[in-house]
C-alpha cells in the first residue's frame, strides 16, 4: 500500500485490490485572477415558481425548496404569483431604505478606514434579504438578526444616531461601549442583542416563538444567519425545536456564497440547496432570489401568515451575492475572483428596484439621484452628531468604573473589590 | 405556610418548582424526560399533570437546543427551568450558557436578560462512570455573568432553588446526585442511609428562600475551617466525628456569589484550612478559595492550607472509591494540617 500521508500512518490491508479512497475537499469555481463562470447557474423564469396555498404540507411543497422564488423579471416587471402587489409608496419606501442603508454602509466603512472604529461589516447586495423580510413582518414581531442585517433597523425608523454611537463605542452608545461595532441591540425596535458566535441566535428565536405560542401571543419571531453557519450544531437544535413543537418563526438563511474566504460549498452547497435542509426536517422551506426584494417581502409574508395561523415554522433560503469583503479585515481579492461581483446573475437589488418603479412610472433617474444625495447628506449629518460624543480611542467612552456594571443585576463583592481595585491602581499611577 | 413535611432532596426540589410554578405563571419547565415522566430522577413528577404541557415540556435530545431556547424564552419574559440531566451531558450547551446567558445582560446592557435556573444532577459515588459522575462547577465558576448553587440537604435545596428561580440572572444549580435519597458518609460499603430522622430533611411546603451568597456553618469548631460542599459536607462531617478533631465545617451552599465574610471569618478563627470537593484539582474550585484564604488570611495561618480533591483523571467506573474524595483522605489532610 502506498503512504500517501508518508508519515507511517497504519493503512488497510494490502492486497485486496480494491481502489484507493479519495477525500473531495471542495474548490470554489474561480480564484483570484481566474475568471467568474456563472453560467451552470439555473436561473428559473421570474414566474416559473407556484404559490402554494399558505396552510400547504412541507411534504407537498419539497420542489419550492430547490427551486427560486422570483418576482422582478429581466426586464423590471413584477410577474407570477408571488407577485406581491405593493403600492407605490410601500415599494418607494423599500427603494429607500435600500438606498439608506447603502449610503450608512459607505460612511461607516469609511469612518472605519480614517480609524474612527476598530471594525464594519457592509450589506452591500442583500440589502434586499433584510428589508423586503422586516417591512413585511409586524413592527412588534421580534427579530433574531446575524451581523449583516442593519437593514431591519433602518426599516423600522431606528435613529441612525444611536446606530453610530454604538459603532463608535462613545458616551452615546447605549451599550455602554461592550460591543464590537455593530453588534446592535435595540429593544424596543424588536431587535434583539447580536451575538458574534454564529447561529446561537437560532434557538433562542425558536424559544422566543414557543413562548409566544404558549402565552396565546400574536407575535411571531424571525431571525436570520448565513449559509457558512448552518453548519453550527445551534442550527440543526433549532429546526429540531421548530419542527417539534410547530414554532411560529421564520428562519431566514442568507447564502451570500462566502463565508469569509469559504465558499457556500464548504457549508454544502455541492450537494443541495440551503432550502432543503427544511425537508428534512418536515418543515416548509422556500429558495428565493435573495436580491428581488419583492420576492423576499412575498416569501416572508407568505410564511408570517403561516406562522401566525399555526401553520408553524418556515426556512427560507435567500439566494445572493456578498459584493464586499466579509467585513473590514479581510481583503475579497485574495481569495475569489475580482469579476464576480459584476457577473452576478441576479443584479443588484437596489438596481432592480429602481428598473422596476421606472417602468410603473413612479420614479426616474433624477429624483434616484436627488434622493441619493439626500441620503448621503443624511448620513453624514448624522455622524457629525453621533461623533460629537466621541470616536473610539479619543477619551470619550463610558466611565471606567462602568467596566462592572450589568455583569450581575446586583453588584457581587468581588467585582466591587475588583472595580476598586482598579480605580485605586489608576489613581495611583496619577492617571 | 407553616406546615413542615418529611423530605428527600428530589421532593424538596419537586416542592421549589411546584412552589415557584404556582406563585409565577411565568416559570417553565422543560428538559429531557421531564413532562409527562417527571424526570429520570422523579424530580419534576406530576408538574406537567398539574400545571399543563405549555409550561412543562419533554425537549429534544439536544442541550444546546435546550439553552438556546430557554434563552429565548427569557427574552420573551418567561423564567425557565430547564434541566440539564447529567451535568456530564452539559457541554453541548456550553457556548448558548457561556457566550449568551452569562453574557447577554452586559452585551445588551440591561435591555435582555436571561432569568433561568439550569438544574443538573451531579457529582459521583453512584457507579455512574465517567459519563453520569462528573463535577464540572469550575468551568462555570470561571465564566463570568453566571451563578453557581450547589445545595447539601433537602431543606436548602429548595430554600435555595427558589432564590435561584427568582434571580434575575442565570444559575447553575447543581444537585448533589449521591445525596437525593439520603446523606452520604463517605463508605461506599455500608448500607445506604435516608433522609428519615435528619433534621434538613423537615422542609415548609410552602415558600421560603434562602439567600444566594450565603454559607452555612455545618458545624462549629476551633481546630481547622473544612471548606466543602454539597455530598462532600456529609462525608467531611462523618470524617470529623470519626476523627474526633474540632473542625469548623463551612458548607459554602454558593460558588458564585461567595460568602467570603464567613470564610474569612471561620479560618481567622481556627487558623487552618482544609478544602474539600470531587471535581478534578488543577484549576477546580479550590484553587480560587485557596487563593482567597491565603490573600485574606495568610498572617492568621498557622500550616499550609490543604486541597482534597478527584485525582486529575476521567471520572473512573471500577475504582471510583480510589478516585472518590473520601474519608481516607480527608482524615490524612486533617492529620497533615494539625500536625504543625
Amino acid at each position: 500500500m502506498s503512504d500517501p500521508i508518508g508519515s507511517g500512518v497504519t493503512q488497510g490491508q494490502a492486497g485486496r485490490n480494491l481502489p484507493p479512497l479519495r477525500l473531495h475537499v471542495p474548490e470554489p469555481p474561480a480564484r483570484p485572477g481566474e475568471s467568474a463562470d456563472f453560467t451552470h447557474f439555473d436561473i428559473p423564469a421570474a414566474d416559473a415558481a407556484p404559490r402554494p396555498d399558505e396552510t400547504t404540507q412541507p411534504g407537498d411543497m419539497r420542489d419550492l425548496a430547490y427551486g427560486l422564488v422570483r418576482v422582478l423579471d429581466e426586464d423590471g416587471a413584477a410577474v407570477g404569483a408571488w407577485n406581491p402587489k405593493l403600492p407605490p409608496e410601500t415599494l418607494l419606501r423599500m427603494l429607500r431604505t435600500m438606498a439608506l442603508t447603502r449610503a450608512f454602509d459607505a460612511r461607516m466603512f469609511r469612518a472605519q478606514r480614517q480609524g474612527k472604529t476598530s471594525f464594519y461589516m457592509k450589506s452591500t447586495g442583500e440589502e434586499a434579504v433584510s428589508i423586503g423580510a422586516a417591512l413585511a413582518l409586524a413592527r412588534d414581531d421580534m427579530c433574531f438578526p446575524s451581523y449583516r442585517q442593519q437593514g431591519i433597523l433602518l426599516a423600522r425608523d431606528w435613529p441612525l444616531v444611536d446606530m453610530m454611537n454604538q459603532i463608535y463605542s462613545n458616551t452615546g452608545d447605549r451599550l455602554k461601549g461592550r460591543q464590537l461595532p455593530i453588534m446592535y441591540s435595540a429593544r424596543e425596535a424588536g431587535f434583539f442583542s447580536i451575538s458574534g458566535n454564529l447561529t446561537t441566535q437560532y434557538p433562542q428565536a425558536v424559544g422566543w416563538a414557543m413562548a409566544s405560542a404558549a402565552r396565546g401571543d400574536t407575535r411571531i419571531a424571525a431571525t436570520w444567519c448565513g449559509e457558512g453557519s448552518t453548519a453550527e450544531g445551534d442550527f440543526h437544535s433549532a429546526c429540531t425545536f421548530a419542527s417539534v413543537y410547530r414554532a411560529p418563526v421564520i428562519m431566514n438563511v442568507v447564502n451570500n456564497q462566502w463565508a469569509i474566504s469559504s465558499f457556500s460549498g464548504f457549508a454544502g452547497a455541492e450537494a443541495t440547496t440551503f432550502a432543503a435542509r427544511a425537508v428534512g426536517y418536515g418543515i416548509a422551506g422556500l429558495r428565493v432570489d435573495g436580491n428581488d426584494i419583492l420576492a423576499v417581502y412575498a416569501a416572508t409574508r407568505w410564511a408570517a401568515d403561516r406562522a401566525r395561523a399555526n401553520g408553524g415554522p418556515t426556512l427560507i433560503e435567500h439566494f445572493t451575492y456578498r459584493v464586499e469583503g466579509h467585513s473590514t479585515s479581510d481583503d475579497p481579492t485574495a481569495y475569489r475572483s475580482a469579476e464576480e461581483s459584476s457577473l452576478w446573475p441576479l443584479g443588484d437589488p437596489i438596481a432592480r428596484l429602481k428598473q422596476h418603479c421606472i417602468a410603473l412610472g413612479i420614479w426616474d433617474e433624477d429624483r434616484h439621484a436627488a434622493m441619493d444625495k439626500e441620503l448621503a447628506e443624511l448620513v453624514r449629518d448624522a455622524a457629525r452628531e453621533a461623533e460629537k460624543n466621541g470616536i473610539l480611542g479619543h477619551g470619550l467612552h463610558h466611565p471606567m468604573e462602568s467596566l462592572f456594571e450589568d455583569v450581575f443585576e446586583e453588584m457581587p463583592w468581588h467585582l466591587k473589590e475588583q472595580q476598586q481595585q482598579m480605580l485605586d491602581e489608576w489613581k495611583a499611577a496619577g492617571l | 405556610m407553616t406546615d413542615i413535611q418529611h423530605m428527600n432532596m428530589i421532593q424538596a426540589i419537586n416542592s421549589a418548582m411546584d412552589v415557584m410554578m404556582e406563585r409565577d405563571p411565568t416559570v417553565v419547565v422543560m428538559g429531557e424526560d421531564v413532562g409527562f415522566f417527571g424526570g429520570v430522577f422523579r424530580a419534576t413528577a406530576g408538574l406537567q399533570a398539574k400545571y399543563g404541557k405549555n409550561r412543562v415540556f419533554d425537549t429534544p435530545i439536544t442541550e444546546c437546543g435546550i439553552i438556546g431556547v430557554a434563552v429565548g424564552m427569557g427574552a420573551y419574559g418567561l423564567r425557565p427551568v430547564p434541566e440539564i440531566q447529567f451535568a456530564d451531558y452539559i457541554y453541548p450547551a456550553l457556548d448558548q450558557l457561556v457566550s449568551e446567558a452569562a453574557r447577554l445582560r452586559y452585551r445588551s446592557a440591561g435591555e435582555f436578560i436571561a432569568p433561568m435556573t439550569v438544574r443538573s444532577p451531579f457529582g459521583g459515588g453512584i457507579f455512574g462512570g465517567q459519563t453520569h459522575s462528573q463535577s464540572p462547577e469550575g468551568i462555570f465558576t470561571h465564566c463570568s455573568g453566571i451563578k453557581t448553587v450547589i445545595p447539601s440537604t433537602p431543606y436548602d435545596a429548595k430554600g435555595l432553588l427558589i432564590a435561584a428561580i427568582e434571580d434575575n440572572d442565570p444559575t447553575i444549580f447543581f444537585e448533589p446526585k449521591r445525596i437525593y435519597n439520603g446523606p452520604f458518609d463517605g463508605h461506599y460499603d455500608t448500607p445506604a442511609k435516608s433522609w428519615a430522622g435528619h433534621a434538613d430533611a423537615q422542609v415548609p411546603t410552602g415558600y421560603y428562600r434562602i439567600p444566594l451568597g450565603k454559607a452555612r456553618i455545618a458545624r462549629e469548631g476551633q481546630a481547622l475551617t473544612i471548606l466543602c460542599y454539597g455530598t462532600m459536607v456529609h462525608v467531611v462531617e462523618n470524617t470529623v466525628a470519626a476523627h474526633g478533631v474540632d473542625a469548623e465545617i463551612v458548607d459554602l451552599r454558593s460558588l458564585v456569589p461567595l460568602d467570603i465574610d464567613t470564610i474569612e471569618a471561620s479560618v481567622r478563627k481556627t487558623g487552618r484550612c482544609l478544602i474539600v470537593h470531587e471535581a478534578t484539582r488543577t484549576s477546580g474550585f479550590g484553587a480560587e478559595l485557596l487563593a482567597q484564604v491565603q490573600e485574606r488570611c495568610f498572617y492568621h495561618l498557622e500550616a499550609p492550607i490543604e486541597r482534597v480533591t478527584g485525582f486529575d483523571t476521567p471520572y473512573p467506573h471500577s475504582l471510583e472509591w480510589a478516585y472518590f474524595p473520601g474519608p481516607v483522605r480527608i482524615r490524612e489532610a486533617i492529620n497533615k494540617i494539625m500536625k504543625d
